[in-house]
């Protein structure tokens, strides 16, 4: 037996048009954290799909439990300890925790499910884990990022020998980050290899021992993570030097573009605050503070029962979406695919979707305004595409995401809200969100930004209101930014899990 | 070629219309008569009411709706014009306007519960379905109603220079503005914004449920306006008329690469569905093929439809995906 528990030798994966995978060589230990890192598109999906049995190489071999295989079964990896917590979910939203964890292996008295068996089976492995996670509750019941967590438990149930993690840390809070950052370290001590891909730099000097780059297809480095650093790491992704860093931008002290005055409703309660022109407003809180149930207040998606909203001084009452549009504001929602795109549509159809009615002549389409339409955010914004005729589904995170964007400037917007703005998108289209953003505040609009992530938080914003349990319970200005505060705000009023 | 979406040509279309032309040769190969003027004239006029209601079912099942209770829509709007005609002794023109009137409420009324209430649209118009029968039922006590003016016949029997029949030119109409509805005017551009992802379009300002009653409310009016088309060349109001229609307008949107999953179709691809549909009824007829082997080709028609349909846009999303990455990692 070699140290290794599972090889990828020169592994090559060809499509019509392009190498995903070109000669990839990893090699992973027992007991060993290998984190996985590459931008979008650079291939470490179709590298853990084909670890995990999903999509067969044009070329290599995948040595496992000894035995060389051109390519496997899902059910050959599976029966050679692999297990993979997709990005994402594979959970049943109606059925409960346990009986998800079960799926497929349900515990069964004749021809009957046990569902007590079931329960106790989870409760146990819960609490091996040590997360407190009911096992009865529905899963469409616990907030996202419990449900990750679920996917993880799911995941380590079949007690793995290989766990596979494709951006764990996506959808979950700095707590539960943590908690989760837990559970790997456990299954580490108990010898599992864990394959950990990721976005974020710092989780991977937090738990990772090696970690290999990937880019367009190709392998570029394996690295202790003794002797590699942050800097050194994104040179790597992306083959040039490129610091994470937050564009420095003047204060803001316009005058007040929106004001909240104890505004109720959508599980949020008494919120007050005021958004300054030119001015970038962090919204920071746990999720499930009630921060995308604001954003859905001020955008006309749910309704205020109490309260008033002020733009510009005149009474803001939104009903629809398209109120709050006509009044000037903008929502990129946190979710890109289910909320933000017709991906089956073409880009030009995206970008226009909210001016499509302006564009049209009487109630007939205008093509040509609709091409220089969609052109000027194409250029504006750089965003990566064949064609204006493109389909949304097959852009990239980033550039998806700029799409989505460049329908609301279209638009003209006083205030854009952003919530996540850049949840799954790699490290180099991040830099060019944040200083798109940052152009947007310095031509006057204003910016409300709903993030999980700390450092974006406090690299963006020029001032920050933190939510908890849909109160808001601090509001920071630029001097006062530290984590620990917004993390003590966030906290308040909540029993800290564990 | 190259796109594959909404408000564009499909794929499948080409491919259709060949599938189209192989039958057409087929059948003039071996159905009697069917390779004739005077046949194909015939078929225009069975197919005219198909084609009428395959352009309003595609603009639902374009935002991602269904409308089942399109079959006895057709079989009321049937029994209840002739009942205002020979019972209520209103002119033809009247009854006429009273049923479209009736067509447009009705849609609306099936669209105003299914965005009011967010049940799904295939419960709502299956329980229309069932009230629509009933009412049918209800008026014509079950036995048909006849003996129209005479003028109400040009509907549906009439022709144009004595060739063409009207009821094909009716169609021909009801395909064109249908198509410059879904291609040229921002409602159509919110019909596929609609079914492609309906979150997604609501909070880009679309009016969701306006938009899709408009959709609904089409689609009844043209139900009622094909209603009107079959009893004038029946002659005879009958509540079966419209029995079963809503399977084969289904089957010719589907056919036409409509998709059943919403945001997809063109009222172009529905037209070649309703062709293939229409002279594969016509040729197997010409065969003396029984009506019970023709549902189940008919059957065996549409599942194929549905699969091929399902398959072609899998295979063709991977390789362009794969093509935008590669034009996303050089550019």
């Amino acid at each position: 037996m070699s140290e290794f528990i599972l090889e990828m030798q020169k592994i090559t994966k060809l499509y019509p048009g392009v190498k995903a995978l070109d000669n990839v060589t990893l090699q992973f230990r027992p007991g060993e954290v290998h984190a996985l890192v590459g931008e979008n598109g650079a291939g470490k999906s179709t590298l853990i799909k084909t670890a995990s049995g999903a999509i067969e190489p044009t070329g290599g071999r995948i040595v496992v439990g000894g035995c060389s295989h051109p390519a496997l079964t899902p059910t050959e990896s599976a029966e050679n300890g692999s297990a993979v917590g997709y990005q994402e979910f594979t959970l049943v939203p109606v059925m409960t925790a346990a009986a998800n964890i079960c799926l497929g292996k349900y515990i069964r008295r004749g021809p009957f499910c046990d569902f007590r068996a079931m329960n106790r089976q989870a409760a146990a492995l819960f609490k091996r884990l040590n997360i407190d996670i009911d096992p009865e509750a529905e899963v469409s019941t616990l907030t996202t990022g419990y449900q990750q967590i679920v996917e993880i438990a799911k995941a380590v149930a079949s007690n793995p020998k290989i766990l596979i993690m494709d951006e764990p840390s996506a959808p979950l809070t700095t707590n539960e980050v943590d908690s989760m950052l837990d559970i790997v370290r456990m299954l580490k001590r108990e010898g599992v290899a864990v394959i950990y891909i990721t976005h974020r730099m710092d989780e991977i000097f937090q738990i990772a021992d090696r970690v290999s780059v990937l880019r367009d297809g190709q392998y570029i480095a394996t690295k202790t993570i003794a002797e590699t650093n942050k800097e050194d790491l994104i040179r790597l992704l992306v083959g040039r030097s490129l610091k994470e860093t937050f564009p420095e931008r003047p204060a803001s002290d316009g005058e007040v573009v929106l004001e909240l005055d104890n505004v109720t409703g959508n599980g949020v309660k008494n919120v007050s605050f005021s958004l300054r022109k030119g001015e970038i407003l962090g919204l920071g809180g746990l999720v499930g503070a009630g921060r995308t149930e604001l954003a859905a207040l001020i955008f006309g998606n749910a309704e205020v029962r109490s309260g008033e909203m002020r733009l510009h001084g005149k009474p803001l009452r939104p009903k629809t979406p398209g109120d709050a549009i006509s009044r000037g504001i903008s929502l990129v929602p946190e979710d890109r695919k289910t909320q933000g795109l017709l991906l089956n549509m073409t880009v030009s159809e995206n970008i226009t979707v909210a001016s499509v009615r302006k564009l049209s002549n009487r109630s007939f389409l205008n093509a040509r305004s609709e091409e220089a339409f969609t052109q000027k955010q194409i250029d504006n914004l750089n965003i990566k595409t064949p064609s204006s005729r493109q389909l949304a589904r097959n852009l990239s995170g980033g550039n998806q995401q700029k799409v989505v964007l460049g329908k609301w400037l279209g638009t003209d917007p006083d205030i854009l809200i952003f919530d996540e703005p850049t949840r799954g998108i790699d490290v180099g289209a991040k830099q060019e969100i944040y200083r798109l953003m940052s152009a947007i505040a310095r031509s006057g609009k204003s910016i409300l930004m709903i993030s999980s992530e700390m450092e974006e938080l406090l690299g963006m914003s020029d001032r920050v209101v933190v939510l908890s349990k849909g109160r808001v319970t601090g509001i920071l200005d630029k001097a006062d930014f530290s984590q620990e505060k917004v993390m003590k705000y966030a906290v308040e009023g909540h029993n800290v899990a564990k | 070629m190259s796109r594959n979406n909404g408000s564009g040509f499909r794929v499948g279309d080409y491919g259709l219309v060949i599938v189209l032309f192989a039958m057409l040769a087929f059948f003039t190969v071996y159905a009697p008569n069917f390779m004739q003027f005077s046949n194909f004239f015939n078929v225009s006029r069975q197919i005219a009411v198909l084609g009428i209601v395959s352009v309003g079912m595609t603009i639902v099942l374009i935002c991602g709706g269904i409308d089942l209770s399109l079959g006895y829509h057709i079989s009321l709007a049937n029994v209840l014009c002739a009942w205002l005609m020979v019972k209520g002794g209103i002119s033809p023109l009247y009854a006429a306007a009273i049923i479209l009137v009736m067509g447009v409420c009705l849609g609306l009324l099936n669209g105003f519960i299914i965005v009011k209430t967010g049940v799904a649209p295939l419960i709502v118009t299956l329980a229309m379905l069932n009230i629509l029968n009933g009412v049918s039922f209800t008026i014509s006590k079950g036995v048909p109603i006849f003996g129209f003016p005479r003028s109400f016949s040009i509907l549906g029997q009439g022709n144009l220079f004595r060739t063409v029949p009207y009821s094909l030119l009716i169609m021909l109409a009801v395909f064109l503005v249908g198509s410059i509805i879904l291609k040229k005017t921002y409602f159509g551009r919110y019909f596929y914004a609609i079914g492609s992802n309906e979150e997604a379009a609501k909070l880009s300002g679309i009016n969701t449920p306006r938009i899709k009653m408009l959709a609904y409310g089409i689609c009844g009016f043209l139900a009622s306006l094909g209603g009107l088309v079959m009893l004038s060349r029946t002659n005879s109001g009958l509540s079966t008329n419209g029995a079963g229609f809503e399977f084969n307008v289904i089957t010719a949107c589907v056919l036409g690469g409509v998709s059943a999953n919403g945001g997809r179709g063109t009222v172009f691809g529905a037209l070649v569905g309703v062709l293939i549909v229409g002279f594969l009824d016509n040729g197997l007829l010409l065969m003396n093929v029984s009506s019970y082997p023709q549902l189940i080709i008919k059957g065996v028609l549409m599942l194929c439809a549905v699969v091929y349909d399902t398959m072609s846009i899998r295979k063709s999303e991977s390789i362009r995906r794969m093509a935008a990455i590669d034009a996303d990692n050089i550019g």
